[in-house]
């Protein structure tokens, strides 16, 4: 199994460091050729509006389209904004899944918060620590999209449709590799 | 992981080392661009900046002019706030603590605790642990370095020499603090307390650098910086992103260099992409030599 990072900005270290600790192949993505041989993608967190203008200019836009049609894609914060249909503003936007996104929606870095969420499919085994910066909000969910994790207060804040998974959260700022474990077997299902 | 933080704001717990030091992570990668106007933060944010840097003087006019430079006008930063979504950086001078406590109030992203400004202490910087914003400082060397990390900085940047456009010191201090860590990662266990004595450093983090074989936080390069090839060059040394400062305003065509520094940053190991980003930028800011500054015109020096 071969997955590919987007590697234009962002923490993308952080999830190959994560994927090659679970021993799967990691690589870096920054050209459309590089997406070529790879079973699955994470899009990391970084600056939206940085990564959407480096997909854009770099040709990367349709190919990642295309490659999403095919295989799994998983975007944490940054990912999830640039993964969703609509986001309220305009910017460079892949557009996949079949969600409503609004950006910085729990305020600014003074706000930046870690909270303990329980996810679904990661049931059973304790709640997930999750951290948030500048994060994203799930707005909605429309169609086949479906919200997978909640806040306390009920916001939604991840989501899965089909072989696309969508997280306002950094599971690779933490120890924690269960969210990794659960693309990687979306992965395995291809 | 250390999660003491600074209270909870009812979603979960708010300031701890793990948010400040991962919004830091969140910018790597990328070009942070000073700007003095809501307008230069427009054009900064379309060129694909992460951050943005609000000031009222960029370095190269800070050493025309002279005199004091102090934190710029909170509602100068405000306006700057209000004009982009990416993170507002702003700046307070060495040891001024009550400049850091008005731009938390005013909820900057990161505060940047910088010898361009005047110091306010020759003796102590801020202790940075003190606050829910994260904090960036500079650092020459290793021991430098670390010790900010100890204050709580959550991100460093090599200084390199602010407003000059000429990246030698830029280049001096990245080398300097990662070749200290590549010396490190040599070392035997003991030999490490006297390593950590002479550079001035606290122990644990010498420890923790050892086994990360890098800093325990984001490290960018600073100073100095104004065309693609330098930002790449900063790059492929090894840091994690580059800080822009007058090179980009100082320029004659701000929008197209930022892009294009930008674009280099991302690639920074392919130099055909190089070559083409750097074509027909126009006019670079006009440099100083660092060789030709006196000692008391040189700002890394400054920071204890």
């Amino acid at each position: 199994m071969k997955i590919g990072v987007l590697a234009l900005q962002g923490a993308f270290i952080e999830h190959i460091n994560i994927l090659r600790r679970l021993g799967v192949e990691a690589v870096e993505v920054r050209l459309p050729e590089d997406l070529a041989g790879l079973d699955g993608l994470i899009i990391p967190g970084g600056e939206s509006t940085t990564i959407g203008k480096l997909a854009n200019t770099y040709g990367l836009t349709e190919p990642l389209r295309a490659f999403a049609a095919a295989k799994p894609v998983w975007g944490t914060c940054a990912g999830m904004i640039f993964m969703a249909k609509s986001i309220g503003r305009d910017q460079p936007l892949l557009g996949l899944m079949d969600i409503e996104v609004e950006r910085n929606a729990f305020g600014r870095q003074v706000d930046s918060f870690i909270t303990p969420i329980d996810v679904d499919g990661l049931n059973g085994s304790g709640p997930f620590p999750a951290v948030f910066i500048r994060g994203p909000r799930l707005v909605a969910a429309h169609g086949n999209a479906r919200v997978l994790a909640r806040l306390a207060d009920g916001t939604p804040v991840a989501a899965e449709e089909g072989h696309w998974l969508a997280t306002s959260f950094h599971p690779e700022l933490t120890d924690d590799t269960r969210l990794h474990e659960y693309f990687l077997k979306l992965v395995e299902r291809g | 992981m250390n999660e003491n933080g600074q209270g909870s704001n009812g979603r979960g717990e708010v300031g701890s080392v793990t948010v400040k030091r991962g919004l830091a992570q969140m910018l790597k990668g990328g070009v942070i661009m000073d700007v003095v106007t809501p307008e230069h933060a427009r054009i900064a944010e379309e060129a694909g900046a992460v951050a943005v840097m609000a000031l009222e003087r960029v370095p190269a006019d800070i050493r025309v002019s002279g005199g004091v430079a102090r934190m710029s006008d909170p509602g100068l930063i405000r306006e700057i706030m209000a004009t982009v979504s990416i993170p507002v950086m702003a700046k307070v001078r060495i040891g001024h603590f009550v400049e850091a406590q008005i731009l938390e109030a005013i909820g900057v992203d990161f505060i940047d605790e910088s010898e361009v400004l005047t110091p306010a202490d020759e003796a102590y910087h801020i202790n940075k642990h003190d606050f829910k914003i994260p904090f960036v400082c500079g650092c020459r060397n290793l021991g430098e370095a670390l010790r900010r990390i100890g204050e709580g900085a959550a991100m460093m940047r090599t200084k390199g020499e602010a407003g000059t456009g000429d990246v030698v010191e830029a280049v001096r201090h990245a080398r300097s603090v990662l070749g200290e860590i590549r010396r490190l990662q040599n070392m035997p266990d003991e030999e490490l307390m006297t390593f950590a004595k002479e550079l001035g450093a606290p122990y644990e983090l010498v420890k923790e650098t050892r086994a990360l074989g890098r800093l325990p936080v984001v490290n960018f390069a600073a100073g100095g910086i104004a065309t693609p090839a330098d930002a790449a060059l900063m790059m492929q040394l090894g840091v994690d992103g580059v800080f822009v400062g007058s090179g980009i305003f100082k320029s004659g065509d701000p929008a197209r260099r930022a892009k294009a520094i930008v674009e280099a940053t991302t690639h920074f190991r392919n130099a055909e992409i190089l070559a083409r980003v750097s074509e027909k930028l126009g006019e670079p800011m006009v440099g100083i030599g660092v060789h030709t500054l006196a000692p008391e015109q040189q700002l890394a020096g400054r920071g204890w």
